[in-house]
């Protein structure tokens, strides 16, 4: 990737697609692909419609790694694998760059850092649709660079021409990708081939790990932060309903809990009837958490994973506060008096 | 000797303390034997529901003693260490005013509580519940929440419960109030005949004369103090 750069999820990086050869000459890396990102937001049927756009090299890796239904992108131009989140139909067209593309297949699994669903194209698509000026475009920077060169009277006519044309070619040149990404031979050593990358001037060699670092410590880590601070506000708010819910439901049977202490019924058996409540509660609000999470998982915008250590952890945390919860009622139904069960 | 069921000798209760010290029982003392009917006779605020509690190990007396089943529980305050819960559990019954069913169980599992919460099992504890229904003609009830129960029925539901345990007293505070005269009687009847047929004491706190017809002894309670005992028969 770009020297001085986080890397393509995490910044833009942008580097000539032909380093490919270069890195695959490198000792010890056994085949290697360019890939090309970007974010595109359309609109698509009056709604603002977001994805993480990639293109791959069809000879090489980095495609998708599911096709869920239809197949994978075949001809070099014009087909596309789109993600299920993006709720697309095989043969269904969309128009990107100068160019409509022809969806051939669906994928899952893949989103941006952002969690944007993720598309496919060839890479020389994807570089079409990132770097390719429409003709007009192409006119005017013509023009623009002839006049300029035009303006050099040190410069004969040849020497203008010349120049002119070499200038155009590299600006409307769209052989720029924002990685290459290379897998080692058995037995090779990361260190070595990296090493020998980071002597190259302008590129910067990452491993897989490191860009995993990069992501979840940088990007991720700030917004799940910000998730986890969203979260222990509403667990605190869910503890606080759970507790006045507990808390009067106790006051509602005070007539029970002092009959029950009055006929001589053990503080446990008290206890264990409120937090018996409180986790019946909790435990019935999780499972249906969990069952609309399952029904709703596929529609959310963008896709979150959810880990099943993060769905027992849930599950320990909500246990714990519905325990802390049925305190405030434990302390009431305590304090009850027998005697208060008498009368009428 | 004569074993009392229930025994209290110069039982005093008072709330507060220096001036405003208030006397709700003065120097009550009474016997009562196993398998007697007693009523406590008074009007409101003659102290009988202080009595009641005392005696049912709710309430700690300022002075006196109380006796339950031969054993001290009382002397010049709670015997230090005793345990009340235990005692009310194994020793006493309870019949309210208003049943004091537990709305969310059926009539069979207001039984099993009583049971359950004295270690019984499960299966014990179910058992010994359907009998004593179906003793109090209930078992067509069984299943039925007190909320489908008529005012009769959840008494007798609620004497069944106070039975459970065989205890050696049970109290009974106003037992009739929220039922009708038929109702009432019949449930007097029936605590007339459990006191002989389980050998029970009962006490019941009244403030009805009417009810009391049939008592074995009667006491009459006025200002804190027992002030007349009638042997009724």
């Amino acid at each position: 990737m770009q020297q001085n750069t986080n890397g393509p999820f995490a910044e833009s990086s942008r580097i000539p697609e032909d380093i490919a050869y270069r890195i695959r000459a490198v000792p010890g890396v056994a085949e290697v692909s360019p890939l090309s990102f970007q974010t595109i937001q359309i609109e698509r049927l009056g709604k603002p419609f977001r994805f993480f756009l990639i293109g791959y090299d069809l000879n090489g890796f980095g495609g998708p790694p599911t096709i869920l239904a239809g197949r994978n992108i075949r001809q070099k131009h014009y087909e596309m694998v789109v993600a299920k989140a993006m709720k697309m139909n095989i043969g269904e067209k969309i128009h990107l760059g100068l160019h409509d593309y022809t969806v051939v297949g669906i994928t899952e699994k893949v989103v941006s850092s952002g969690g944007d669903p993720a598309a496919y194209v060839s890479l020389a698509d994807a570089q079409n649709i990132q770097f390719k000026k429409d003709n007009n475009a192409i006119r005017n920077d013509r023009e623009r660079i002839g006049a300029n060169l035009s303006a050099m009277q040190y410069l004969s006519q040849t020497q203008t021409d010349a120049l002119k044309q070499d200038i155009v070619r590299i600006t409307e040149s769209t052989h720029t990708v924002n990685t290459v990404v290379a897998r080692l031979a058995p037995g090779a050593n990361l260190h070595e081939v990296q090493e020998r990358i980071s002597r190259w001037n302008h590129f910067k060699p990452i491993s897989a790990d490191e860009q995993v670092r990069i992501l979840t410590k940088g990007m991720i880590e700030k917004a799940r932060m910000q998730l986890g601070l969203f979260r222990i506000i509403l667990l605190v708010i869910s503890a606080v309903i759970i507790s006045l819910i507990i808390y009067t439901s106790t006051l509602d049977k005070i007539k029970v809990i002092a009959t029950l202490k009055l006929i001589g019924a053990q503080n446990r058996v008290i206890i264990g009837m409120i937090l018996q409540q409180s986790l019946l509660m909790g435990v019935i609000a999780y499972a249906i958490g969990y069952g609309l999470i399952l029904l709703t998982y596929e529609k959310f915008p963008r896709r979150i994973v959810l880990e099943t250590f993060d769905l027992q952890a849930l599950f320990v945390i909500i246990i714990a506060i519905c325990t802390i919860s049925s305190f405030v009622g434990i302390r009431k139904a305590l304090r009850v008096q027998p005697a208060e069960a008498l009368g009428g | 000797m004569i074993m009392y069921a229930l025994e209290t000798r110069n039982l005093t209760k008072i709330y507060g303390r220096g001036d405003t010290a208030v006397t709700a029982i003065a120097d009550a003392t009474m016997q009562v034997k196993p398998g007697e009917l007693v009523a406590i006779l008074g009007p409101s605020g003659s102290g009988k529901t202080t009595l009641l509690t005392s005696i049912g190990l709710i309430n700690e007396p300022t002075h006196g003693k109380v006796v339950l089943d031969g054993s001290i529980v009382a002397d010049e305050g709670w015997l230090p260490g005793i345990d009340l819960k235990k005692l009310r559990r194994e020793k006493l019954g309870f019949i309210f005013q208003a049943h004091n069913l537990i709305p969310f169980l059926t009539a069979l599992e207001n039984v099993m509580v009583a049971l359950e919460i004295n270690d019984q099992t499960p299966q014990t504890a179910k058992k010994r519940a359907t009998e004593l229904l179906a003793a109090l003609n209930l078992d067509h009830r069984l299943n039925s929440y007190p909320s489908a129960l008529s005012g009769g029925e959840a008494q007798r539901v609620a004497i069944a419960r106070a039975l459970a345990n065989n205890p050696k007293v049970i109290l009974a505070d106003e037992p009739t109030a929220a039922l009708d005269t038929e109702n009432g009687k019949n449930v007097m009847t029936l605590l007339k005949n459990l006191a002989v047929e389980k050998r029970s004491a009962i006490l019941v706190v009244t403030h009805d004369h009417r009810m009391v017809e049939g008592f074995d002894r009667i006491f009459h309670v006025s200002d804190g103090r027992i002030v007349d005992e009638k042997n009724a028969q």
